[in-house]
């Protein structure tokens, strides 16, 4: 879908973007991961051309982009930006209108399709008339992302669209992001110097420094297989949380007793990771959870320590650390 | 206190029909600079933003401009566009393109740069960023650079008068100049009105939220064209032909108010400085001007005086005056110095006010060649009974007058001259005289009635009637309070008057104000 070839841009003497290539496929999401300045930002606004590539070439579903018009490639492709950007003096949803606006949609449709993303999105109607200003950050940022949604664009960039939220909220945003089928058959590049983010949300990652990508691949690729210490080092601190949330209880199925006790109801589907197991523990004693593999249709209960070893036996068998 | 702001109540009142006039055209000149100033300097302003090396330049212009005193830059004006609104509305929209200029520039660089590229990345074209994002967001910056300039001009505005683009300052330059402090209130309070009205309109304005501000731009254009349309209202009606009147022709009873109550004449007046005046009229610019009867420019310009057949101008006849001591000294002084009475009309001494004021021969020699034409010169006889003390105001007129009598004197009897000419004004002259220093002057029978003798109205409506009424109280009048007679008066009358080009005056077959007036009420 969308095919990047050693993008090159610099600034003055600041190589901002240096020989970067990837390509990510339709309905894929992609994380650009890295520290600040190493040329997400920079990166992400060449595919629209807000910044026009010194070398190298773009194509989105097989058009290079250099030969469009730079305004109708814009209106096709969704933006979230990385401070919202949303214009003060339009109501907001005279902001989520703009693209419709521009693309001449009557006001029926974009009406009705912005009732739509709002319920979605789960933004009150009350908010229809009102300004940015009188918005939390959170309910801004929801508006920047319907705003980029109404067009219904096959592409979404987005530049750190949670970065000025609070911990809560943002793990709020995130299970409402992945929730959203609206979402779920475009071509997303999210830009992050999050890497819970990155790993919660991406498909596959690349990760940056110094205008390069030092890694690209799936979280669990940069997880147990990483390229170089940078790698390694930038995902430590983090390291025994990911590895919680990347393996998954089919990973470790076969390390899993069957006690046979199934109690309570409640069930933990196996393709979750063993961070959602865990979370599900009220912490009793002898307490049990169901996991459901739903491939095979069988139910396992499991302690807390039957968990915790069958990880333990998981790792043990694995090829690096 | 009271009964001074009740004066000035009634001379507004009273003179309500100008006053509104006065404040159309003053609000008009304010609207129609300031919309061409923002015609220009908006433009101007957004151009500046998207080519910043010119930004220095542009600005550093705007701003010398408005550093231009007032005065200074009406005066360069003038040889580039002459007279009246046009170049009054230039040196204001001058003045009001720095804060416009200035604040577009600011109010569109100060838009947050995030939102702008929001824009762009929704896939706005630079067009639809500009009036849907920048100028919007720029506009409660850029409003208050339009509040700036308008109190600006609304201040400026009142110097237009200066050359005769009319306005408030009409009413406060002319009450400066006739030392009349109502005048000066009448239009001095309504343009501050006018100043803080329009500043807390426009604040009002630009404190308005977004939306309503959009509503409030679509009207603004249309409330600034109707605004600048009052400047023409007043000169819709009466405008065959354009008057221009000094100042103090304009407050005087006998000058445009008796105009107006005794002939009832209804032209289209604007306000002119008396240097700029004579030149206007013969270029044409205006019909009908005020002046002086004997002035030299009457004849230097062709000008025509138009006959005042309802005696509204007082008579100012020129007669020597002299002190009853100084007759009985010099016997034979009185039948000299009549030898000159009755000889020079109107036209003889514009003549003479000509040939000393633009050829620039000297008061001598048109005295001289005037005596020999009338063949009334005679060499001097190099008498010694006795010395004559002869006074003159300081213009051209009376240095030619007192030339002549020193040589009739001179010539006719064996007395000598002393002179002392260029004695200030009427005061100067007249207290020399009573103080004994001067023995003789020639004097005009209406300055004498208003200057010397201060008569109260009544008695000057009804001395106004004929010549010889005024000369007959003067000449009384001076007798009793001073000891000074008045000799008979020398024929011709340097009053006000009204003249116009003689080709034009000719053409309408205008040569009294009653005809011109019957001209303009024609259709
Ligand atoms: N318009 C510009 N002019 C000059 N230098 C720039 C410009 N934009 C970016 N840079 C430089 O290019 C480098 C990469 O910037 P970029 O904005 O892509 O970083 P980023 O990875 O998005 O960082 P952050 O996480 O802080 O947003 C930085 O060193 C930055 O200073
Ligand atoms: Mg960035």
């Amino acid at each position: 879908m969308i095919k990047v070839e050693r993008l090159v841009k610099t600034f003055g003497t600041t190589k901002a973007v240096n020989d970067i290539s990837f390509e990510v496929n339709a309905g894929e999401t992609l994380a650009l991961l890295g520290t600040s300045g190493c040329g997400k930002t920079t990166t992400l606004k060449m595919l629209n051309r807000l910044i026009e590539p010194d070398s190298g070439t773009i194509s989105i579903n097989g058009k290079n982009v250099m030969e469009q018009e730079p305004e109708a490639l814009r209106r096709s492709i969704g933006y979230v930006l990385q401070n919202n950007g949303l214009f003060p003096h339009y109501t907001v949803a005279e902001n989520i209108a703009i693209v419709p606006n521009l693309l001449k949609w009557d006001k029926a449709k974009t009406d009705k399709r912005i009732k739509e993303l709002l319920d979605k999105l789960h933004l009150f109607k009350d908010y229809f008339n009102a300004y940015p200003g009188e918005l939390s950050g959170g309910q801004q940022q929801r508006i920047g992302l319907a705003r980029a949604l109404i067009a219904d664009p096959p592409v979404l960039l987005m530049d750190e669209p949670f970065g000025a939220l609070d911990n809560v909220t943002r793990t709020k945003i995130h299970h409402e992001f992945k929730e959203l089928d609206e979402l779920k058959r475009k071509t997303i590049i999210i830009v992050t110097h999050d890497v819970q983010e990155a790993f919660e949300l991406a498909d596959r990652i690349a990760l940056m420094d110094k205008g390069r990508i030092v890694q690209i691949g799936t979280p669990a690729e940069l997880l147990f297989y990483p390229a170089n210490d940078f790698v390694k080092d930038f995902l430590k601190e983090q390291h025994l949380q990911l590895e919680l949330k990347t393996i998954k209880l089919t990973d470790i199925w076969q390390y899993l007793p069957d006690t046979g006790k199934k109690i309570n109801t409640s069930q933990v589907p196996a393709s979750a990771g063993i961070w959602d197991a865990l979370d599900s523990y009220k912490f009793y004693p002898r307490e049990n959870i169901n996991i459901l593999n739903q491939q095979s249709k069988e139910v396992r209960s499991v302690t807390f320590s039957q968990l915790m070893s069958a990880y333990s036996h998981y790792k043990n068998h694995q090829p690096h650390e | 206190m009271n009964e001074h702001q009740q004066t000035l109540w009634e001379f507004m009142q009273q003179q309500s029909d100008k006053l509104l006039v006065q404040t159309m055209q003053h609000i008009g000149l304010t609207f129609i600079s300031l919309f061409i100033a923002v015609l220009i300097g908006l433009p101007l302003g957004i151009y500046i933003t998207r080519k910043k090396q010119l930004s220095g330049l542009v600005l550093g212009i705007a701003g010398v401009l408005q550093t231009i005193p007032s005065i200074a830059l009406l005066g360069f004006m003038i040889p580039l566009l002459g007279i009246g609104a046009k170049p009054a509305i230039v040196a204001l929209l001058l003045y009001a393109l720095l804060p416009i200029i200035r604040n577009t520039y600011t109010g569109i660089t100060g838009v947050d740069a995030t939102v702008k590229e929001a824009a762009v990345a929704m896939g706005m074209n630079k067009w639809q960023v500009l009036f849907k994002v920048e100028l919007p967001l720029a506009m409660p910056v850029i409003l208050a650079g339009i509040r700036t300039a308008t109190v600006i001009n609304v201040g400026v505005a009142t110097l237009a008068s200066y050359i005769a683009a009319g306005g408030l300052g009409e009413f406060i330059f002319g009450g400066i100049s006739l030392n009349n402090t109502n005048m000066i209130l009448a239009g001095a309070i309504p343009a501050a009105l006018l100043a803080v009205l329009f500043d807390f309109l426009l604040s009002l304005v630009q404190n308005l939220n977004f939306k309503k501000v959009k509503g409030a731009v679509k009207v603004a254009p249309v409330v600034l064209l109707v605004l600048s349309c009052l400047y023409f209202i007043p000169s819709a009606y009466g405008s065959k032909l354009t008057a221009g009147f000094t100042p103090e022709f304009m407050g005087r009873q006998d000058g445009n108010l008796g105009l107006i109550s005794k002939y009832g004449l209804k032209i289209h007046t604007i306000v002119i400085n008396d240097a700029v005046m004579y030149k206007a009229a013969q270029e044409k610019e205006l019909d009908v001007i005020s002046g002086y009867s004997t002035d030299g420019r009457l004849k230097a310009y062709d000008l025509l005086v138009l006959g005042d057949d309802k005696k509204i101008f007082p008579p100012y006849y020129a007669a020597p005056i002299v002190r009853e001591d100084a007759l009985r000294k010099f016997p034979e002084l009185e039948q000299t110095l009549n030898k000159l009475s009755g000889l020079i009309n109107d036209s003889v001494m514009t003549e003479l006010n000509y040939r000393t004021d633009y050829l620039h021969q000297t008061p001598e020699r048109v005295a001289k060649d005037f005596l020999e034409a009338k063949k009334l010169y005679k060499p001097d006889r190099g008498g010694n009974e006795g010395v004559v003390r002869i006074g003159s105001k300081i213009f051209g007129e009376q240095y030619i007058l007192a030339s002549m009598y020193t040589m009739l004197i001179k010539g006719y009897t064996n007395y000598n001259v002393a002179t002392k000419t260029g004695l200030g004004g009427t005061k100067i002259v007249f207290d020399a005289m009573t103080n004994d220093q001067i023995d003789v002057y020639p004097e005009y029978t209406g300055t004498g009635l208003l200057a010397i003798l201060q008569a109260a109205p009544q008695t000057v409506t009804r001395l106004q009637v004929s010549k010889d009424s005024t000369y007959n109280y003067v000449q009384r009048e001076f007798k009793k309070r001073y000891k000074i007679k008045w000799l008979k008066p020398i024929g011709f009358n340097n009053a006000y008057a009204l003249m116009m080009r003689q080709a034009q005056a000719k053409q309408l077959g205008v040569k009294t104000i009653s005809d011109l007036k019957r001209y303009l009420d024609s259709k």
